[in-house]
């Protein structure tokens, strides 16, 4: 075998309690596609910033070419041939391609080289097949390529390891066989790729190696991803074996959550036209479909956040007359929105204010108008403590919770208050195996209570291990609604794409 | 009305107009360098009078005005490093840390020019600038007499307009100052200091507002009042806006805004009917409140503006 492009030898970070990293190690060959594996907080990230230099490590060394190599910051990084592709892009919207290639690199006789830079623009379009106009602005480019021009950042500067850091949670399936074709070609000519995923299907079909981290420590490696089975590959990352989610037969109860003839106007892509549905108590109703076709006015109008033109809402059997958040809320609603941050919790606020939020004008959280702290910090610790949310405390801001935290949060905040009907959008994006199993346990345990949930998702998968029915929504109309045992992801996936079928 | 029409555009008025025009377009181009990198430098007020009070004091000890202008410019870049030691090296608040820069900056602007000129009912002057006239190009009717028969100073601002942009646009210095003001976290994975790159801009951006304030006690007038920088400097934040933190078009504000200051001065001496002087004082400032409310709708600031960078936050 080659000599490794990089060698990391027991690596050890310590950020003061927790151990991030400790003792890891691990390589990547020339031509190489390694997986890294990990749940949130496995040390997987610390470990990549470790070696583009945002972190400095405690111990152990990082050799290149078989050579001790010293990383202090990104340009020492670089330097060494190492580039990053950030899951959040690293880009000036309002500059163009080039420019955004051109930063950080020196000039030509004192100016930008533009020409120079062009030309290697076009040969990295030969030799990977990446391709992007150099001066279109960076805000008129689709996600997709906003990635590639980050992969093509890298290359630009000669990296010779690429890094990516979950680069599939933004892109769309066919960006995603894009992503892969490129990910190979720059593979094939030699260049080393770390791939991090919590994807397993991925992970398997594109890497030739993977490594798995748990707890900050190396927990095992899968010399041939392709030939494990993706749940082989989870029980080495969470450390036990994992037990499908049982679902027992439905006990569905009266309506909860009904919606007769609604319709909105158009609401962040397609508007409602006259739907129809119930949900039951006791029961999981699943709603498919392909973004933009209405998902996020349905959500919206059964939050309260969206009136509808036409139609009547009826919560617990009762018509909301006015519809706002807090009359819904008051109705016994819960919600879990789709982006946790920005329509869910508040990024700036602690946490414990953040999970008090909805009902923060109410004992115990306030008395006579003034917040009650105490009953508040109270209040989070109990959450933080039945749900495991790890962060340092009630105090901790809420920004800087990790993905599944967050959505145990928002769970643990809309639970405490027994909704009889709990509306929740893409409840495991970006959720590791364990999070989403615990996630999907408590939607179970919450039906078994008595609860109607709906649930609108993208992944038919989650939608079939979790409803009892499901709905599919396509340019805002319910063009089928079928029994779970009755679906399968092809027969959903016709309705997606528009073929009609009679209610089940 | 047409006398006075006449009485106004000649000449004299289009000089006047870049004579006027010269502090501004120091100020607003410092300004505009600073907030480009990302930094708002609420400071300009203190610092242009401060530098204007140094620049004169030392002018007037050493005679000699050249001597002046750098110390001022020095001043200038000093008080804008206190600024960056607070906002880029310790991330604070930029609107706070700006304002306490032009309470410090005026407080001592004050302080030691009592105690250095105590007779205060003979205020020190100096020789001010001389215009400086261009061979040839001074002899152009009325563009060539307007435009190159100027403050040294003034062809200096006129010179420094493209090479800002030049630098700007065209250097890697440039492309990184920018990317700083545009996303600190791309300038940082590509392996620049986004700390350097806004601690040197906005240090240059201060070396032009002192500058700024060199020429008011130097060229424009011959010495030092209290009242020399008169809101200059918050007008030139203003312009920054209007010109949409592009160099060219922060020069033509500068201009636009000299216009009309010019204007509203002859309009008072040409005296038209029995309107109050005030009301033509007045105009130059009302014009920056409606430019700002048209203009502020499409104007698009860096985006990093007013935060702070630090490595490991998202």
């Amino acid at each position: 075998m080659s000599l490794p492009i990089i060698e990391m030898r027991a690596i050890s970070k310590r950020f003061g309690a927790l151990l991030a990293n400790d003792n890891v190690s691990l390589s990547v060959a020339p031509g190489e596609i390694l997986g890294l594996l990990g749940e949130n907080g496995a040390g997987k990230t610390t470990l990549m910033n470790i070696l583009f230099g945002v972190y400095i490590s405690d111990g152990g060394s990082i050799l290149i070419d078989g050579k001790p190599a010293q990383i202090h910051n990104s340009a020492d990084a670089l330097n060494h041939g190492i580039g990053m592709v950030h899951q959040h892009f690293h880009l000036a919207p309002r500059l163009t391609v080039i420019e955004n290639l051109l930063v950080g690199t020196p000039g030509k006789n004192g100016q930008l080289d533009i020409a120079g830079a062009k030309a290697k623009l076009k040969n990295i379009e030969r030799d990977f097949g990446l391709k992007l106009n150099p001066d279109t602005l960076v805000a008129s480019l689709a996600v997709g390529e906003q990635q590639r021009l980050e992969i093509i950042k890298a290359l630009f500067r000669d990296a010779r390891l690429l890094i990516l850091d979950e680069p599939t949670a933004v892109l769309a399936p066919p960006d995603v066989d894009g992503l892969f074709a490129a990910l190979r070609a720059i593979a094939a000519k030699g260049l080393g790729i770390i791939f991090i995923s919590h994807k397993l299907n991925e992970v398997r079909a594109l890497t030739t190696r993977c490594v798995v981290l748990r707890h900050g420590r190396l927990a095992g490696e899968v010399p041939k991803p392709a030939a494990a089975s993706a749940r082989q590959i989870a029980e080495l990352m969470c450390g036990h074996e994992i037990v499908p989610p049982s679902r027992p037969p439905a006990n569905p109860g009266k309506p909860v959550l009904q919606l007769e003839n609604i319709s909105t106007s158009a609401h962040a892509g397609a508007g409602l036209k006259n739907v129809t549905l119930e949900v039951h108590a006791g029961e999981i109703l699943g709603i498919a479909g392909v973004s933009g076709n209405g998902q996020k006015a349905l959500a919206d109008v059964i939050s309260g956040l969206l009136n509808p033109k036409a139609g009547t809402l009826k919560i617990n059997g009762q018509t909301v007359s006015d519809i706002s958040p807090r009359q819904v809320q008051a109705m016994g609603l819960g919600r879990i929105p789709e982006d946790r941050l920005a329509a869910g919790l508040v990024s700036n606020m602690s946490l414990a204010h953040s999970i008090a939020l909805p009902r923060i004008g109410q004992a115990p959280f306030s008395r006579q108008g003034l917040l009650q702290s105490g009953a508040i910090a109270e209040f989070a610790k109990d959450q933080i403590k039945e749900y495991g949310i790890q962060c340092q405390g009630p105090d901790v801001r809420t920004g800087t919770l990790s993905g599944g935290n967050l959505q145990k949060a928002l769970l643990a905040r809309e639970l405490a208050f027994h909704p009889k009907v709990l509306i929740v959008s893409q409840p495991t994006r970006g959720l590791d195996v364990g999070a989403t199993h615990f996630v999907y346990e408590k939607f179970l345990s919450l039906r078994a209570s008595g609860c109607g949930l709906m649930v609108i998702s993208e992944d038919l998968e989650e939608l079939l291990t979790l409803s009892d029915r499901i709905a599919v929504l396509y340019e805002g109309e319910i063009v089928g609604l079928v029994k779970s045992e009755n679906a399968t992801v092809s027969r959903l996936g016709l309705l997606m794409n528009g073929a009609r079928e009679q209610a089940a | 009305m047409n006398a006075v029409f006449e009485q106004i555009f000649q000449v004299g008025f289009l000089a006047a107009i870049i004579r006027i025009a010269t502090p501004l377009a120091f100020a607003t181009l410092g300004e505009m360098i600073s907030e480009r990198s990302g930094v708002l430098n609420l400071g300009i007020e203190g610092i242009m009078l401060l530098s204007a009070m140094t620049g004169f004091t030392a002018a007037y000890y050493s005679g000699n005005l050249w001597v002046g202008v750098i110390v001022a410019a020095a001043t200038g870049a000093l008080m804008a490093a206190v600024h960056a030691v607070f906002t880029v090296g310790l991330g604070l608040s930029q609107h706070v840390c700006g304002i306490g820069i032009t309470l410090f900056c005026t407080g001592l602007a004050y302080f030691l020019f009592r105690l250095l000129f105590q007779d205060s009912s003979n205020p020190p002057t100096v020789t001010s600038f001389q215009s400086l006239a261009i061979p040839f190009l001074s002899s152009i009717p009325i563009i060539g007499q307007a435009v190159f028969n100027q403050f040294t100073l003034t062809y200096i601002a006129m010179i420094g307009v493209p090479v800002i942009a030049f630098a700007l646009y065209r250097t890697p210095w440039g492309l990184n100052l920018r990317m700083a003001g545009e996303n600190p976290h791309a300038a940082d994975s590509a392996g620049v200091s986004v700390k350097a790159v806004r601690f040197q801009a906005v240090v240059l951006g201060g070396a032009f507002m002192g500058v700024a304030g060199a020429f008011l006690t130097m060229a424009q007038f011959n010495t030092f009042t209290f009242g020399v920088i008169s809101g200059r400097g918050w007008i030139a934040i203003a312009l920054v806006v209007f010109g949409r933190w592009d160099p060219l078009r922060c020069a033509g504000a500068a201009l636009l805004f000299a216009f009309i200051d010019a204007f509203q001065l002859r309009l008072q001496t040409a005296g038209v009917g029995h309107v109050p002087y005030q009301v033509f004082l007045a105009l130059p400032f009302v014009f920056t409140i409606i430019a700002m409310a048209v203009m502020s709708r499409n104007a698009s600031a860096p985006p990093a503006l007013l935060k702070a960078f630090r490595k490991e936050e998202r």
